[in-house]
């Protein structure tokens, strides 16, 4: 038989991993917990975040010798999924997974950083868009080279994580124009330096994001990671990580709100019948359920390629993110069209997911990004 | 490497090395379609001597049905053996050497459900394309509401004696044996009255009458059964529990319908329309971008059928979730089907133009979300049995 990290089901391990996770954020964590952060204006709750790091989740792609779990990423796509299931809100994407993936491969001088990440003492920020769109290749913002010193000047619009973060990897650019690939350079700095102004914004899905205004903020050639003017080649494995456990967020954020959907469809009458047997409806959920496992293949096989092939990853990557955008986005519709007018009501949870739904299928690369991904890939 | 990953690497070099040595280089790399199957049976002629030859020697190593035990004819091979099996076929452009309703349905289905003696007189049959099955489920009464059944078996003591009509049976006319469902208890709920029956489609009182599909061609029949004697040993399982026999083999037909079994679905790829017709795709953005989502969709689709593969191989198994794999891969195919007779244009127009058999292909693919239980019953199965969602 086939070892199961080489299939596409789960291991033993993540089975547990999947139960104990769901298991704990059932209590630590549900859709209540989202609404009274928001209520609170707090954009998440650092109690949680300092139960992730005691369980191992802040390190689950810090290598062991750095204080880590080094699970890997179809683990650490089975917490973000079911994180997804709940709306559970932290800085998980921006700090365990894209900053954790980028130091690692920063070699033996991102040790420090990596150790801070693993036991939840720092956060990191990806300050990367500077438009409405992702977009890497466009980045314009200027870092001005003076000997050792670098200014950066320019702003950042749609910073995730970006008001909380002690520390901001940012892309910038030292060489050639806007739209060039090229000539990018990623830098990792401390989010309290001067003339670094983080702006708050306050968004649908009631979590920290930023704009990030940098005037001449000062930096070094040591605070580089990777080499100078090769920036999204030092971030690129980052940002595939970063989409894969998105995409996976967004998936369970879809099988969470089609769960308390086909609750309610069991529960509500009409017309002295419950609505769930009306075919109608059956056939609705039927269909999203399908889409749902559909796009779960895409998710697992993601985190497995991740795993296994790192550098082969980018068409399982935007695969799982064009899916799982596509994936939450009819879920949620359908959620708040099945429940009737208390789907409206703030009162009721579905609403956090279809906001939160939108939110994600635009950061890192919308469905339409990640489809020509595929497509190039494919000779369309 | 392990033990088991270097097993199955050698297995790989020898297989791919026997398909080299054995499949007739006049068959290799040809476009597979309905028209190049081999199906056997007592009516079968080649089109060629080489797939004689070439399913001649497949018979001999069990390679027409890998996953079969050996003693039926069947290759005993485990699955990641018959995925290796399965890739290097596709890498040396390879064609199946047999393909059969009797190798999709009914040998799964004695394997589960027949006895020693039904097994060994009728899978190795199958696996050396000998006997050629139809199946008859389908009535003018019972399309959806398959349980509704009427042709009728009597018991007359050392026989039976069956009557009645059976409608839409695929190539029953080019077919050797029927495996069909009968009534053998009209007054039982109508589940728990059927059972599951072979006959011979040579027995006096069998007749058939071919029916002409919109894709031109005329694979199916209307059946018509009067006061056939049937021996008693051709009932499979036990009386009156052939329904549980027909959604056991209802279950592998639709994962194989899904799952573009070859011929039903056809094998073509969107990219092979892109390319013959020299960017013309590319230079529409609306039909770019819908040739983008369907392979987005195709590509997740295929990790699917991987992922319930796996979950198979692993003892836990599809069960109901099958009605998913085949309600979402028809839909798929319609889609890709649409998708390419756009892009082909004018080209794809002729029924045998410059891309083939496009056209037919086309318009036999509507008939996917249909036969072996419409996408409406597949959505009703989810909803019922996965969803569990409430009854009337
Ligand atoms: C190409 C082809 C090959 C076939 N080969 C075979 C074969 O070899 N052997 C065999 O036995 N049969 C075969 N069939 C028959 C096939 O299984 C039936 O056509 C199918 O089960 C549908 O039955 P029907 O045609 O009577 O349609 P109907 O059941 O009358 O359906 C008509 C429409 O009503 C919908 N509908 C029906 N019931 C419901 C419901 N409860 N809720 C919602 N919608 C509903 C259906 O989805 C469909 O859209 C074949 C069919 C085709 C097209």
């Amino acid at each position: 038989m086939k070892d199961a990290a080489q299939t596409l089901i789960d291991t033993e391990d993540e089975v547990m991993l999947r139960d104990a996770a769901r298991g704990f954020l059932a209590e630590a964590s549900p859709v209540s917990a989202l609404r009274a952060n928001r209520d609170a204006g707090r954009a998440h709750d650092p109690a949680l975040w300092a139960d992730m790091a005691q369980m191992g989740w802040t390190g689950v792609l810090v290598p062991e010798t750095a204080g880590g779990a080094d699970m890997g990423h179809r683990a650490a796509g089975i917490l973000a999924e079911e994180m997804g299931r709940v709306l559970a809100a932290s800085p998980f994407l921006s700090s365990a997974v894209i900053a954790a993936t980028v130091l690692r491969q920063a070699g033996p001088a991102a040790q420090g950083a990596l150790q801070t990440i693993a036991a939840g003492r720092a956060t990191y920020a990806l300050a990367l868009d500077e438009g409405p769109k992702f977009a890497p290749a466009a980045t314009a913002m200027q870092a001005e080279r003076q000997g050792n010193t670098f200014r950066l000047t320019g702003t950042k619009a749609f910073v995730a994580d970006g008001t909380t973060a002690s520390r901001v990897l940012v892309l910038a650019r030292t060489s050639g124009a806007a739209g060039d690939p090229e000539g990018l350079t990623l830098f990792d700095l401390d989010a309290s330096l001067a003339g670094l102004d983080r702006q708050a914004l306050s968004t649908i899905d009631s979590r920290d994001h930023a704009r990030l205004v940098f005037d001449a903020v000062a930096v070094t050639g040591d605070d580089i990671i990777g080499d100078l003017d090769n920036g999204l080649v030092a971030l690129r494995p980052g940002l595939q990580a970063g989409q894969a456990a998105l995409a996976a967020e967004l998936t369970g954020l879809a099988g969470g709100a089609a769960a308390i959907t086909l609750g309610y469809l069991k529960e509500r009458k009409q017309f002295d019948r419950t609505i769930g047997s009306f075919q109608a409806l059956q056939h609705r959920a039927a269909h999203l359920w399908s889409e749902i496992e559909v796009t779960a293949s895409a998710i697992a096989n993601a985190g497995r390629v991740l795993d296994n092939a790192p550098d082969d990853a980018a068409l399982a990557v935007s695969l799982a993110k064009a899916r799982a955008a596509q994936t939450a986005k009819l879920a949620v519709s359908e959620a708040v069209q099945m429940h009737g007018g208390i789907g409206m009501t703030d009162a009721y949870d579905i609403g956090f997911f279809i906001k939160r739904a939108r939110v994600g299928a635009e950061w890192l690369g919308d469905y339409g990004y990640h489809a020509a991904v595929i497509g190039a890939a494919r000779g369309i | 490497m392990s033990d088991a990953t270097e097993a199955l690497a050698a297995f790989r070099a020898d297989i791919s090395a026997w398909i080299k040595d054995n499949c007739p280089a006049s068959l290799l790399g040809r476009a597979f379609n309905e028209n190049s199957i081999v199906w056997g049976g007592r009516k079968w002629s080649f089109a060629n001597d080489d797939q004689r030859i070439w399913l001649e020697r497949a018979v001999k190593r069990g390679l027409t049905a890998p996953r079969w035990p050996v003693e039926f004819g069947g290759g005993g091979l485990s699955r990641a053996q018959e995925k290796i099996f399965r890739e290097e076929m596709t890498a040396a452009g390879a064609p199946p050497p047999l393909q059969s309703f009797g190798l999709w349905m009914l040998g799964p289905a004695l394997l589960e459900f027949g006895n020693d003696a039904q097994k060994a007189e009728h899978l190795p049959k199958i696996t050396r394309g000998e006997i050629r099955w139809c199946q008859g489920y389908s009535e003018p009464g019972a399309g959806s509401d398959l349980a509704n059944v009427q042709t009728r078996a009597e018991d007359m003591g050392d026989h039976w004696l069956v009557s009645g009509q059976k409608i839409w049976t695929s190539y029953a006319d080019q077919a050797d044996w029927i495996f069909a469902l009968v009534r053998t208890d009209r007054d039982a709920p109508k589940h728990k009255g059927i059972s599951f029956m072979l006959m011979d489609m040579d027995t006096p009182g069998i007749t058939t009458r071919p029916i002409r599909l919109i894709s031109g061609k005329s694979p199916f029949c209307e059946t018509f059964f009067d006061n056939v004697k049937v021996p008693k040993e051709q009932l499979v399982g036990e009386l009156n529990r052939g329904w549980d026999i027909a959604k056991y083999l209802l279950t592998h037909e639709r994962e194989m319908i899904g799952g573009g079994g070859q011929g039903l679905l056809g094998a073509r790829s969107v990219a092979q329309i892109i390319a013959m017709q020299e960017g013309e795709l590319l230079a529409d953005p609306v039909l770019r971008a819908e040739a983008m989502q369907t392979e987005v969709d195709t590509l997740a689709f295929g990790l699917t059928m991987e992922r319930y593969k796996d979950q198979a191989e692993a003892g836990r198994g599809v069960g109901n979730a099958s009605a998913m794999l085949k309600y979402y891969g028809t839909e798929l195919n319609k889609r890709r089907y649409e998708l390419m007779m756009a892009t082909a244009g004018s080209d794809g127009l002729e029924w045998d133009g410059a891309h083939g058999g496009l056209a037919p292909e086309w318009l036999r693919t509507k008939a996917n979300s249909i036969e072996g239980g419409t996408s409406e019953v597949m959505l009703d199965i989810i909803a019922k049995r996965v969803l569990e969602m409430p009854g009337q």
